[in-house]
């Protein structure tokens, strides 16, 4: 029996798993995939926000600001890198100039610091590759970025390392309620009792609400694709740069990612199906022509990857965090700024199951921070040398395009949250990422994987199970 | 300090170290980042290899062979699983591996022959979700041939590339069906022989002018949608077709691949993605020499070794302190040719070259100052096709300019 389970390890699953590790509490994550944050939190924009945009009052708004406060300690603890890189929304009129004012008032409102408007020189000095036709903007010093998939991990993993467990391919597909106890079914007959349940689910946080009975509300997927860029192209932008936000929404972004790529997007179509990650031509068609309007001389011939994520919209306009049954806390409809919120959102959830009756004892010897899994890609060359002179793996580099070597990755299959896949791999170390996208390395990969395993090479996927690389041996063999 | 660092074990530095010693350079070192030396000849178990310089039809495992046994011969040195990380315009190496840890190397001269890598499928921004049985065509040949395990039974290619059409054949070879290789281009990037014997001899279907515009498939791959496109390469709605598979395979352009260069302040030459450099393939930095597909990408391993060895040459000229000054003459050329390696000349040399586009009753000449001294007459010339023209002394001398002119009748 678990004093909690979660369902979801996405960024709130995981940072409310973290934050309730700090108790003497048996957690289980339950995740329907074979990894940690392959949902919204897998493809999003990657930024915290400064807290401008919600609407005064919303939960959006005071969880954004009180997250996005915690964000720059959160990410220190847990070793996960963090650039408080500040954002600009541009404006290209007097209508938008206008639009502007209503947010730094909203901004004020909400309690974002530091909040100006620019202009002409000044604006150019903060951008210099800014387009010549934007006009003014609106600087939030506090706007950082961050990478939403490193958080979750090391959130997760930390949870882990303090002794909450992960479940992976553990769709819950019942809820039981039976004497003061969830008992949670999986669609392939596991199941798991927990005192209190946490539904983190993301996109299907509706379908997990209503098999407690509650209908209240419903989440759909809104598509937001993505184009990113060599990191040759990082430094073309300084701050993420918004456009000034009109009825069409925030429009494309173009910003600077914490490994020193280039990100542009995201599109914002609405859609039916869960599951349909496809990236559109009328998609890249669009990113490609507003990021060109935000900034000059994008060289979009320097595209390494492209990518679609699932925005998971509520239907109520705001975050909905609430508990429909005792000891059942929802934590459903959380999109933008869920990921700069998440860290508030923990705390929250946490303090809703304390108020249902969890006993929340600190733990003596609760381990606050996660040694950083890009420690020894960032440490000198004097340092590195320690490393390898104790394991001669940190000397062999596996992927070239973005130096990891193979010391690096096999820590990513022994770390908790340890990888299972060729894109469990790709996201703890960023090998495979750069530019050939793992064209060399990933055969030698999928045989590290294989040894650490125990498995047959051939058994080795690319992400989970049905995305087999190998059918078999050649004839020869 | 070293004499000479060869960056690369493959076709090109091995030639281009073995020159060097054979010009009477002892103190070399080869830096290979792979477990043995070969570069991609060790995947390449084809045959095709050698034709022009040893008169036989080699596999590539074999051609490397020769090679590296004149390595060991010579008993020049090498390091093995040990890769570069940087180099400075003063020659000073940073490599790494497993039992040196991170070390640095000083050189008098330095070869860069680190090849070439593929585009990869996230430069094309095509359309769909992201499932496996997604490779590029090398990767494929590398699972294929050295791990010796197969990718999928269906099987779609796109790009005409020749690692594209060689692995066509493998791939059928092996059990697989190749339904088709589409090639965006009205005309294959790849060599003809290769078309012929990769495809026509299995019935394979070359759709030109035709790309993939949709991907298929949440896990695996399950087909792709593919299209003809108009004469800007735009795709035709009405042409899209399905096509059922579970591996798509890319062969779709090589990259030189010079970060290492950069790093050195090489400059590179737009077109080529390579450095530019004289005839004595001697870059834009003293010293530093260039060759192979990380100075252009080739055809033909035959060339890799014939430019290697100037490299190879030059760098131990370079080193006796009797290497001519660099070239500072450029050479011009007419949009028709793509673009020429060397890209400076002052001296006697095969200028090698690429056309824009697929020319019949081609003129070649060559101006000097103006005036035309040389012409030569192809039947055909194609971009997938490197040529060649020799400029000779008569040619170069007291030169200021020179020009390559085609004219063709189309």
């Amino acid at each position: 029996m678990y004093d909690v389970a979660i369902i979801g390890a996405g960024i709130i699953g995981a940072m409310t798993a973290r934050e309730l590790a700090r108790y003497e509490l048996k957690i289980c994550v339950l995740e329907k995939e074979s990894d940690v944050a392959l949902g919204a939190t897998k493809a999003n924009s990657a930024i915290v926000h400064a807290g401008f945009d919600a609407k005064e009052g919303s939960l959006k708004a005071k969880l954004n600001v009180q997250g996005a406060k915690l964000m720059e300690q959160t990410a220190r603890e847990l070793g996960v890198k963090y650039i408080k890189n500040g954002s600009l929304v541009i404006g290209f009129d007097e209508n938008d100039e206008k639009q502007l004012e209503l947010l730094l008032e909203r901004g004020k409102a909400n309690g974002t610091e530091d909040l100006e408007i620019v202009r002409g020189e000044r604006l150019k000095q903060l951008e210099p590759n800014i387009s010549d036709s934007a006009v003014c903007a609106l600087w939030a010093p506090t706007g950082a970025i961050i990478c939403p998939y490193e958080l979750a991990l090391a959130a997760m993993g930390n949870a882990m390392d303090n002794g909450a467990e992960l479940e992976t391919d553990f769709e819950v597909s019942k809820i039981k309620s039976e004497q003061g106890a969830y008992m949670l079914c999986s669609n392939d007959g596991r199941e798991i009792c927990a005192k209190f349940v946490v539904n983190a689910a993301g996109l299907y946080s509706d379908k997990v609400a209503q098999m407690i009975g509650d209908r209240s509300f419903k989440v759909h997927p809104r598509k937001g694709e993505y184009i990113l860029l060599d990191k040759k192209c990082g430094n073309l932008a300084r701050h993420t740069i918004f456009r000034t936000p009109s009825k069409m929404g925030k429009g494309i972004l173009v910003t600077p990612t914490v490994d020193g790529n280039l990100l542009l997007g995201p599109t914002s179509v609405d859609t039916e199906d869960k599951s349909d990650k496809d990236t559109t031509a009328q998609g890249f068609a669009r990113i490609i022509k507003e990021a060109a309007e935000n900034i000059k001389g994008i060289p979009f011939n320097k595209t390494i990857t492209s990518f679609c994520g699932l925005r998971a919209v509520g239907d109520t306009g705001d975050f909905i965090i609430n508990s429909p049954k005792e000891r059942f806390i929802n934590a459903a409809g959380i999109e933008s700024p869920g990921l700069s919120a998440s860290p508030a959102i923990a705390k929250l959830v946490c303090q809703m199951l304390w108020e249902q009756g969890l006993d929340l004892a600190e733990k003596s010897d609760f381990i606050k921070c996660r040694a950083p899994m890009h420690a020894f890609r960032e440490a000198s060359i004097e340092e590195k040398n320690e490393i390898i002179k104790k394991d001669r793996s940190f000397g062999k580099i596996v992927c070239r395009c973005e130096g990891i070597t193979e010391g690096e990755i096999l820590q990513a299959i022994r770390t908790n949250p340890k990888a299972r896949d060729m894109d469990g791999v790709k996201r703890r170390t960023r090998a495979q990422m750069g530019r050939c996208q793992g064209g060399f390395c990933s055969p030698y990969i999928a045989e590290l994987i294989a040894k650490e395993l125990d498995i047959p090479y051939e058994k080795v996927t690319k992400s989970g199970k049905g995305s087999y690389i190998l059918t078999g041996k050649t004839k020869g063999e | 300090m070293r004499e000479l660092v060869v960056i690369g074990g493959g076709p090109a530095g091995m030639s281009a170290a073995i020159a060097a010693y054979e010009s009477g350079i002892r103190d070399i070192l080869i830096i290979e980042r792979e477990e043995s030396l070969g570069g991609i000849l060790r995947q390449c178990i084809h045959n095709g290899f050698g034709l022009h310089k040893f008169g036989e039809e080699l596999t590539g495992p074999e051609y490397a062979y020769r090679y590296e046994q004149k390595v060991h011969e010579y008993g020049i040195e090498y390091k093995l699983s040990t890769t570069v990380i940087d180099i400075t315009e003063d020659k000073v190496i940073t490599a790494t591996n497993a039992s040196d840890g991170i070390f640095m190397v000083e050189a008098k001269a330095v070869v860069l022959a680190m090849g070439c890598r593929e585009r990869s499928k996230g430069a094309l921004n095509i359309a769909g979700a992201r499932p496996s049985g997604i490779y590029s065509a090398g990767t494929a040949q590398k699972y294929v041939n050295i791990k010796g395990y197969m990718l999928g039974k269906s099987v779609v290619i796109l790009g005409s590339g020749d690692i594209g059409l060689i692995m066509a054949r493998r791939m059928t070879v092996e059990g697989a069906h190749v339904k088709a290789v589409c090639e965006l281009m009205p005309y294959s990037g790849g060599l003809a022989r290769n078309i012929h014997q990769c495809l026509d001899d299995f019935d394979i279907p070359l759709k030109l002018s035709h790309t993939v515009v949709q991907l298929h498939g949440k896990e695996r791959l399950t087909g792709v949608t593919i299209a003809k496109v108009d004469d800007e390469r735009k795709p035709i709605e009405e042409t899209k077709e399905f096509i059922e598979c579970d591996t798509l395979l890319l062969s779709v352009g090589l990259i030189p691949e010079n970060e290492l260069s950069e790093k050195a302040s090489v400059k590179l030459d737009g077109i080529t993605g390579g450095a530019q450099v004289d005839q004595n393939r001697e870059t834009s930095v003293d010293g530093i020499f260039a060759c192979g597909n990380v100075l252009h990408v080739h055809d033909l391993v035959d060339y890799v070794s014939d430019e290697a060895e100037i490299a190879g040459r030059s760098a131990a000229s370079y080193i006796k302190g009797e290497l001519a000054k660099k070239a500072e003459i450029k050479i011009t050329r007419d949009e028709k040719i793509r673009y020429t390696v060397p890209q400076y000349i002052t001296d006697e040399a095969d200028v090698y070259f690429r056309t824009a586009d697929v020319y019949k009753n081609v003129t070649l000449t060559v101006y000097k100052d103006g005036k035309a001294v040389y012409s030569k007459k192809k039947l055909k010339t194609a971009p997938g096709e490197m040529e060649k023209i020799h400029l000779d002394k008569s040619v170069i001398e007291g030169a200021e300019k020179i020009h390559i002119g085609l004219e063709c009748r189309q």
